[in-house]
């Protein structure tokens, strides 16, 4: 087991010090935090293990507090306001908060007669994740902050309803259709969804056509045909207008033909619309100006190459140029020459892919799999709930970072700040991940106990 | 919750799509798509290029026409800039103060922090004595570099339109040849063009590693990637520089055109196209207020005539019909037709001149009489053997195409004119199927009508004639270095016209210049050389008629055959014919002795009223 998590271990370490060789100081201060990080191994392998069931509550309590002090005197780097200095050592408290959070969360899920399903209790175990959510999202630390939307995975292991899960995907999936496709087009699309679903629930053919139908016919009526007198609607509002017309329709043939479906199906087309609508309100008003053009950016809608998509496309051409076998230890043209920002840290990734290729991307992101592997199964073979819970804590946490940071190098997700696992440059992270995964190695040893 | 034990298995399953899909997408932008590995080139390499010496351009007598001169751009790398003597770089550069300050600043504005590392235009092309100067002071003026650069010399001014100008490569060329990238120089037009692959060479490469900052690290590769640059190749064309000099002068302040070729090869001797330009506005970043003006000029001087234009050929055209005429038989040189002032059919009339009457086939074309080939063109036409006039008329069009009119000859002159030749089609377009006959097409019997032909089409008429029956593709290149010319100018074009026919009209030609009273040109006879020419007048609806002329000399065994078009100057013998027969004095005797007949020519100014201020202040 161990040898998994060495060989991210070196690998990263490694990769860490290609990029950042002209900085001599950036490896060599690496160097040092994987000296103390080692420490923090040992100390965290030493502690008894009923240690960190015992303290979870008040570590967590303390952390929250850290947050806030972190947000009222906390340092700023890079618009961000989540570095807490002590003298002349910084330190990034969200990366501990989230250890902090896998342990509560185990702890309090882990407690006798907890049920997934009861809303008390789901509301309990959501608190723990809002809360600091909320505070990263305050210190404008977006990426971090969504890395506590990771442990849905451990509320669908400790029995989620799938539906809910279901539902959260569905709505990020219309959240991009909302950015990507015109409003009519929407509504066309969930229209003929619901229809199509309608139709494979209930096998009614003719019901349908009749139900296409009269949706076209009082479209083109209001769009084309008012036209005719000089009364403009436009498609989008002739499309709501008729699919409106409809639904009563479909609500008293529910009720003729006692078919309970349809009426699931017309709520779900009324939520999917409502929020597609408010999507555009949110996208608008919620989010701040480089998060929106960097979403843009990644769905293609725009792009600024040498403004706000500049970290992207560089990060593409410098893994993109790496071809088959990459072009070697130090020989990286992009790297060398710095045309990444944030080399080191959030886009180390750009190094492995350009200077080994794809082989070397290929095998760091299979080594990367092999530790989740690994962990999953530590995780699985745990006795007590809690260790096992915890045990998914931290692998929803390091697939959240592996995923969305390396999918970010790569142009499949936005681009927010988070450091790939053992690789990016960083004392906070690396130390964090480190205790992440030594508690939980904690808890394996005395497994038995 | 261990009844959840099988979601294990659902969260395994998921990490691997997500990590499939990372690996998948790996696979595209790494190995799949090429645009990043191109992407990353243009990212971290500086690719320099050494432009080659481009190649020089000599006449038929090893004048250069074309060469090269090195001028310099100061250069200024706004990092390196410290404070220096404002004044002094003022002075040498002949600036005023304010503008360094404005000039420097909105550099330094432009290269933001990237750019500063990379040199910036700050002076084009300062004078050789400025030069000079700075040459002593570089160090007072820490930033500032002096960049060679290669632009062309014109020793002789000539001929600006034939042989062209270099211009930086438009995006359409940079698109179809990699040869060219942003800001490179390629020929525009004329020779420059049409034998820019000769000229340009080939372009040397190295390649410099660099950073985000631009600044440069080292050879990529160690240089192994670097290429040489091979200087171009040197043209020697046609031309006679001395010919063509002479041919400017007697057509300054005249628009029109000469077209000088030797008919035993083709080869051009002249080509002048007027009003011309002086090539070196193309090449001074200082007169680019002057070129702008050509563009704008209502005389176009930088249209090229000499190939460009399209006119009627006038009575010029009578030559090609006394030889359709009489290789289908339906003239000879007997027959006469008698000419009362003019041709009259139904209530019309071709007019005609006063001149002696009746006249045989040699007498029309020294007199040019148009009631003579009005006959004569309806005989060709309503020939009995064709059965229709349609048929008549298509056996015309096949001969007066082996002259190579109403096509391009294919010179390698670009954007020659095909000039018009009218189809059978276009008639019956015009006046309804088959719904026309010999008298409604007769315009074309003395070169009016449905004709159109270039300067270019004429000369070569005459050195079709001058040869009796073929004719060489007219072209300016006679050698190239290290290379041929094209083999379509080494192989001749024959007429359907068998040889014998070329005699009468030869001698027509010859009486038109050297014959007794009634010849249309004879006030321009050489008195040692024989010259044989026709006298056109192109009728023009716009204004004052084209005056037209073409000739070929010595009678036998022509040495020289040229076209001459002088646009709203009137009859061809008026200003058309004595250009003429001063460029073949000019050629054959290499000196004019002729002054009165030079300098009535000369002197004349037959521009169009309206714009010989603006022509005058140019001149």
């Amino acid at each position: 087991m161990l040898i998994g998590i060495v060989s991210v271990y070196a690998a990263g370490f490694n990769e860490d010090n290609i990029s950042i060789f002209d900085f001599a100081n950036r490896s060599g201060l690496q160097i040092l935090w994987v000296g103390v990080a080692c420490l923090i191994a040992i100390t965290t392998m030493t502690i008894e293990s009923r240690f960190y069931n015992l303290f979870t509550g008040f570590f967590y309590g303390f952390m929250l507090l850290l947050m806030v002090v972190t947000l009222i005197f906390g340092k700023e780097v890079n618009g961000n306001k989540s570095w807490l200095s002590f003298g002349p050592v910084g330190i990034q408290t969200v990366e501990f908060m989230k250890l902090a959070t896998a342990l509560l969360l185990a702890k309090t899920m882990s407690a006798y007669g907890f049920k997934m399903a009861n809303m008390k209790d789901f509301l309990q175990v959501f608190l723990i994740v809002l809360l600091p959510f909320g505070l990263t999202l305050l210190q404008h630390d977006t990426g971090s902050a969504l890395v506590f939307s990771s442990f849905i995975i451990v509320f669908y292991r400790a029995g989620l309803k799938p539906w809910i899960v279901v539902s959260c995907i569905f709505l990020v999936f219309l959240f991009i259709l909302a950015l990507l496709v015109e409003p009519y087009g929407i509504v066309i699309i969930m229209g003929v969804t619901c229809i199509g679903i309608f139709v494979a629930m209930t096998r009614k053919y003719r019901a349908a056509l009749i139900l296409m139908g009269i949706i076209t016919v009082i479209t083109l009526a209001l769009h084309l045909g008012l036209a005719q007198l000089d009364i403009y609607i436009d498609l989008y509002e002739s499309l709501l207008i008729a699919h409106a017309a409809v639904i009563p329709l479909g609500i008293i043939y529910a009720f003729w033909r006692k078919i309970k479906s349809v009426l699931l199906i017309i709520g779900f087309f009324i939520i999917s619309i409502g929020t597609t609508y408010s999507v555009d309100y949110v996208f608008d008003n919620f989010l701040q100006e480089h998060q929106r053009r960097r979403i843009n950016d990644l769905l293609g809608i725009e792009s600024d190459l040498r403004g706000w998509g500049y970290n992207v496309h560089q990060s593409k051409v410098a893994i993109g140029s790496g071809g088959f076998l990459g072009k070697g230890f130090l020989e990286g043209t992009q790297t060398k020459g710095n045309f990444i920002p944030e080399q080191s840290t959030d886009f180390i990734f750009c190094t492995v892919g350009e200077e080994w290729g794809f082989l070397g991307a290929a095998l760091v992101v299979g080594l990367y799999l092999l530790l989740l592997a690994r962990l999953l199964n530590v995780a699985e073979r745990q006795k007590s709930l809690f260790a096992k819970l915890y045990g998914y804590g931290v692998v929803s946490i390091i697939f959240f970072h592996i995923f969305v940071n390396i999918g970010m190098t790569i142009g499949i997700m936005p681009v927010v700040g988070i450091p790939l696992p053992f690789v990016s440059y960083g004392g906070s992270s690396l130390w964090a991940f480190t205790i992440l995964i030594f508690v939980l190695l904690n808890l394996d040893v005395s497994r038995y106990e | 919750m261990n009844e959840f034990a099988n979601r294990k298995i659902y969260i395994t399953g998921f990490f691997v799509l997500v990590f499939a899909i990372i690996v998948g997408r790996l696979f595209y932008i790494q190995i799949v798509d090429s645009y990043y590995k191109r992407t990353a080139d243009q990212n971290a390499m500086r690719y320099e290029y050494q432009y080659p010496a481009r190649g020089l351009i000599f006449d038929r007598n090893g004048t250069l026409l074309v060469g090269n001169q090195t001028v310099y751009d100061i250069v200024v790398i706004p990092r390196e800039v410290a404070a220096f003597d404002t004044t002094a770089l003022a002075r040498v550069l002949g600036m005023t103060e304010a503008q360094v300050h404005s000039t420097l600043n909105a550099i330094k504005a432009a290269a933001k922090k990237n750019a500063a590392y990379q040199p910036a235009l700050f002076c084009r092309q300062v004078s050789t004595e400025a030069f000079a100067l700075l040459q002593e002071k570089w160090f007072k003026f820490p930033g500032f570099y002096a960049q060679a650069r290669s632009i062309r010399a014109y020793p002789r001014r000539l001929a600006g339109n034939l042989i062209g100008y270099i211009g930086e490569a438009d995006t359409a060329s940079i698109t179809a040849d990699p040869f060219y990238i942003q800001g490179s120089f390629m020929g525009k037009i004329g020779i420059e063009r049409s034998y820019e692959n000769a000229l340009r060479g080939k372009r040397g490469l190295t390649i410099y590693m660099r950073d985000k900052l631009n600044r440069v690290r080292d050879r990529y590769a160690g240089g192994a990637y670097d290429t040489v640059a091979i200087p171009g190749a040197n043209i020697v064309c046609t031309i006679d520089a001395d010919l063509q000099e002479y041919g400017e002068q007697l057509m300054q302040n005249k628009v029109g055109s000469i077209v000088a070729v030797e008919p035993a090869t083709g080869e051009i001797l002249t080509l002048v196209s007027t009003p011309n330009f002086d090539p070196e506005l193309f090449i001074d970043v200082h007169r680019a207020g002057e070129r702008n003006a050509l563009a704008l000029d209502p005389l176009k001087p930088l249209f090229n005539r000499a190939v460009m234009a399209q006119y009627p050929p006038g009575s010029i055209f009578k030559c090609v019909n006394a030889l359709v005429g009489l290789q289908e038989g339906t003239v000879s040189v007997n027959t006469t037709h008698a000419c009362d002032g003019g041709y009259y059919f139904g209530n019309r009339r071709v007019g005609c001149h006063r001149h002696a009457s009746p006249l045989n086939l040699i007498q029309s074309l020294q007199m040019s009489c148009n009631a003579y080939y009005c006959h004569e063109f309806r005989g060709i036409i309503d020939k009995p053997e064709f059965g229709s006039p349609q048929a008549g008329f298509a056996a015309w069009r096949r001969h007066v195409e082996s002259f190579g009119i109403g096509q391009r000859l294919e010179s390698d002159i670009p954007n020659e004119l095909r000039g018009l030749l009218p189809t059978a089609a276009s008639y019956d377009k015009m006046h309804g199927a088959n719904r026309w006959k010999s008298a409604t097409i007769l315009s074309l019997a003395i070169g009016q009508g449905e004709l159109g032909v270039t300067p270019l089409h004429m000369a070569n008429l005459a050195a079709t004639i001058a040869n009796r029956g073929y004719y060489y593709t007219p072209h300016v290149a006679k050698s190239i270095q290290g290379g041929k010319i094209d083999r379509r100018f080494l192989t001749p074009h024959t007429t359907t016209i068998s040889r014998e026919h070329f005699a009468p009209v030869v001698e027509g030609m010859y009486l038109a210049v050297n014959g007794d009273v009634g010849s249309t040109a004879r006030w321009t006879k050489m008195p040692d050389v024989p010259i044989c020419g026709k006298t056109g007048t192109a009728q023009n609806p716009h204004g004052e008629d084209h005056s037209v002329f073409i000739c070929f000399a010595p009678k036998d065994n022509p040495k020289i055959a040229l076209a001459v078009y002088v646009e709203n100057s009137g009859a061809g013998a008026s200003w058309a014919a004595p250009t003429a027969s001063l460029m073949v004095e000019k050629y054959l005797k290499k000196a004019v002795t002729r002054k009165w007949l030079e300098g009535y020519v000369m002197n004349a100014n037959l521009l169009p009223q309206n714009t010989q201020n603006g022509a005058a202040k140019k001149q």
